[in-house]
């Protein structure tokens, strides 16, 4: 392997770990904070893509359809906490389990009556539709480059909003204990629902940033989900910076096994998993 | 997903003359087709398309089969293995259906299969590719109105020696259906002297290919060959161009990489070659005026998933029309069946002995957004089904 095989592979694998990191962000959040195990988190990225695609096909502009999709996505995950969860939350898991399986079948369901079940893609929207040369024969998307930056970014903001705002104090305080944060007087029933929505939202981002890259097709959502909670136990349930290298990880895991060993392609991220939890019991972070 | 829609449609009775045809089996009876396709996942555009066009087919023939009325048993296979036996005895030993088709996906044809040995239920396969299902097992009351994955590659392996490649890679998906495809092009390239310098195969149903295609620049051969269905056929081919390997590699792959998805594909399908039984451009009568109807009664243009389904139609009228409806005598219907000759959208077909289709396939290139027909890759190709040979 030469050196510049190795840096495209680099790059690769940052890439796509930085993406992991947006969708499983949210999904360690209300798995750590909330206490639900969100199967519909996969779910939610699609009908991210969706959306985006049906609105950009509509507009005719990527971005406009990205700033109409974000609020969409909101509402609807406060429409799901508020209307289903919020009934639940003093039952056991299993019935939350059950609950986020049949929101994924709902959401399936649904994605195919509003949008059929034929594959779609949307365009590399402009200014980053170009590329740049990386070695004699292979060219790197210009947008790849850009979605590590926005992904970049938006780790620093929620490490920002965890390290350094008094809501991010809460939100720490209720991933270690969270009877005792509603002992201190706060309303964790509000906080429950921004994180819901905040979550949800988050993974629906990653899907409309990522539809330029991806083919939009029905159960999109499906295997990523997997990836996503590997992730999450890798990094540490509730932990955002666990998740963060745990994406990291995973993402150069799946590039550089894919290509080094490629028997072993498809088990690698469990066998890191596995690895891990030998070690550190309860993952990286937590 | 767990809802299976099981929607029952009684078509309208025809002419007496036909009536009387129909003997003892008179034509308030209808003749039962049980539809096990998916209509929901991944697969929904290609069960939806199936039954389109076998609709259609049956339509045509005033919504009758040998004299009879039909009528229609959906089931969604869900495109799930696991659930393939216990749908297939429901339709089989619970709706009691004459007939039964499907499914799409391989692994839910030999879930499916076990059960028609088992009830010598007859069976139509309208797509899935699994090469067994009409070789190894040759099963006489088995069918298929589709393709083998052989079938759609072998003729590629010589285009690409003939175009003066001699070193490929080839990449699909490490599921049974990729590794027959690939198996397929690579018997017939390195036949003709070509050499396979690397077979990747990538865990189903990933599409993060960004690894794979930096494995390929390393490697850089005179061309690829490549089978990824759906989104995965989507997102290669749209991340191969992205990746500017398109412009010194050339693609070349099975037609399932492309069929029904050049919308989704846009400016980054523009000159991948691809082999199939089918395009929707071919010039012939049949074909045009299937075109223009499967157009009028469903506003797209089909695709050869659609041919499959209408051709399942064509061949059961053909093959009820020659009993004259009478679905009790099996040894007398599974004769007639593999009798069947089409003049179909796709060319001239007809039946080997182990019940899989002799057509022909199509080099396509995709230009301005279609498939062109270049040239017929190989004329009127048998499957070889020694295990099967009368």
């Amino acid at each position: 392997m030469d050196l510049a095989f190795f840096g495209v592979q680099l790059l690769n694998g940052l890439q796509y770990g930085l993406l992991l990191f947006l969708i499983a962000s949210g999904l360690t959040l209300i798995f750590g904070i909330m206490g639900i195990i969100n199967l519909a988190h996969g779910a939610m990225y699609m009908i991210g893509a969706y959306l985006v695609w049906d609105l950009t096909m509509r507009l005719g502009n990527f971005w406009l359809a990205i700033v109409i999709a974000i609020p969409i996505a909101i509402v609807l995950g406060l429409i799901i906490e508020r209307l289903f969860l919020d009934t639940l939350y003093k039952r056991d898991h299993l019935y939350q389990v059950l609950l986020t399986f049949g929101l994924i079948l709902v959401l399936n369901e649904a994605q195919r009556i509003i949008w059929g079940g034929d594959v779609h893609s949307v365009p590399v929207p402009a200014p980053f539709d170009g590329s740049i040369q990386l070695t004699d024969n292979l060219q790197y998307s210009v947008y790849r480059l850009f979605v590590m930056g926005v992904c970049l970014a938006l780790a620093g903001v929620i490490y920002w909003v965890i390290r350094h705002t008094r809501l991010g104090i809460i939100i720490r305080a209720g991933a270690v204990n969270r009877d005792m944060v509603e002992g201190l007087g706060i309303n964790v029933r509000t906080l429950f629902t921004l994180i819901f929505s905040v979550g949800v939202a988050l993974t629906a981002f990653a899907g409309m940033i990522a539809a330029p890259l991806t083919s939009i097709a029905p159960g999109m959502g499906d295997s990523i989900l997997i990836t996503c909670f590997v992730v999450v136990v890798i990094g540490g349930i509730g932990s955002i910076k666990g998740a963060f290298w745990g994406a990291i990880l995973i993402g150069m895991a799946e590039t550089f096994g894919s290509v080094l060993i490629p028997s072993l392609a498809s088990m690698v991220i469990y066998l890191i998993m596995a690895a891990v939890l030998l070690v550190k019991p309860r993952g990286l972070f937590a | 997903m767990k809802t299976s829609i099981k929607k029952t449609l009684l078509a309208s009775v025809v002419g007496a003359g036909l009536m009387a045809a129909g003997g003892a089996y008179a034509s308030e009876h209808p003749v039962k087709l049980g539809l096990m396709l998916p209509y929901s996942g991944t697969y929904t555009a290609l069960g939806e398309a199936i039954t389109n066009g076998l609709q259609l087919a049956i339509e045509e023939r005033g919504n009758q089969l040998g004299g009879r009325p039909v009528e229609y048993v959906k089931l969604d296979s869900e495109a799930d293995p696991s659930k393939a036996p216990q749908n297939m005895s429901r339709l089989v030993r619970g709706d009691n259906v004459d007939f039964v088709i499907g499914p799409v996906h391989s692994g839910v044809a030999m879930g499916m299969l076990r059960v028609a040995k088992q009830t010598g239920a007859i069976t139509i396969i309208p797509n899935a590719g699994l090469g067994a299902a009409t070789n190894e097992l040759c099963m006489p009351n088995v069918f298929r109105t589709s393709f083998s994955m052989w079938q759609d590659s072998y003729p590629m392996g010589k285009v690409a020696y003939d175009r003066g490649y001699r070193k490929m890679v080839t990449i699909t998906w490490d599921y049974a259906g990729g590794k027959e495809d690939v198996a397929g092009f690579k018997e017939a390239f390195t036949e003709a002297g070509g050499e396979i310098v690397e077979e990747i195969l990538v865990p189903f149903p990933s599409t993060e290919f960004q690894s794979y295609l930096a494995q390929i620049g390393s490697l850089n051969p005179d061309a690829v060959y490549t089978f990824f269905a759906g989104g995965g056929g989507v997102s290669f081919v749209r991340d191969y161009a992205a990746s500017g390997l398109k412009d010194n590699i050339p693609l070349l792959g099975s037609g399932f990489l492309t069929e029904g998805n050049l919308g989704a594909l846009g400016d980054a399908g523009e000159g991948v070659l691809t082999t199939l039984h089918y395009a929707d451009t071919l010039d012939s009568d049949a074909n045009r005026q299937f075109v223009a109807a499967y157009q009028e009664a469903y506003g797209k243009v089909p695709d050869a998933y659609a041919v499959q389904g209408y051709d399942t139609g064509m061949m059961l009228a053909q093959a009820l029309d020659k009993v004259a409806g009478n679905t009790e005598d099996k040894e007398a219907l599974i004769a007639a069946l593999a009798s069947v000759e089409l003049e179909s959208p796709r060319g001239l077909m007809s039946f080997s002995d182990s019940h899989h289709p002799i057509q022909n396939v199509y080099l396509r290139e995709i230009r301005d957004g279609k498939h062109e027909v270049v040239d017929v890759a190989y004329e009127q190709l048998e499957v070889p089904d020694n295990a099967c040979k009368k």
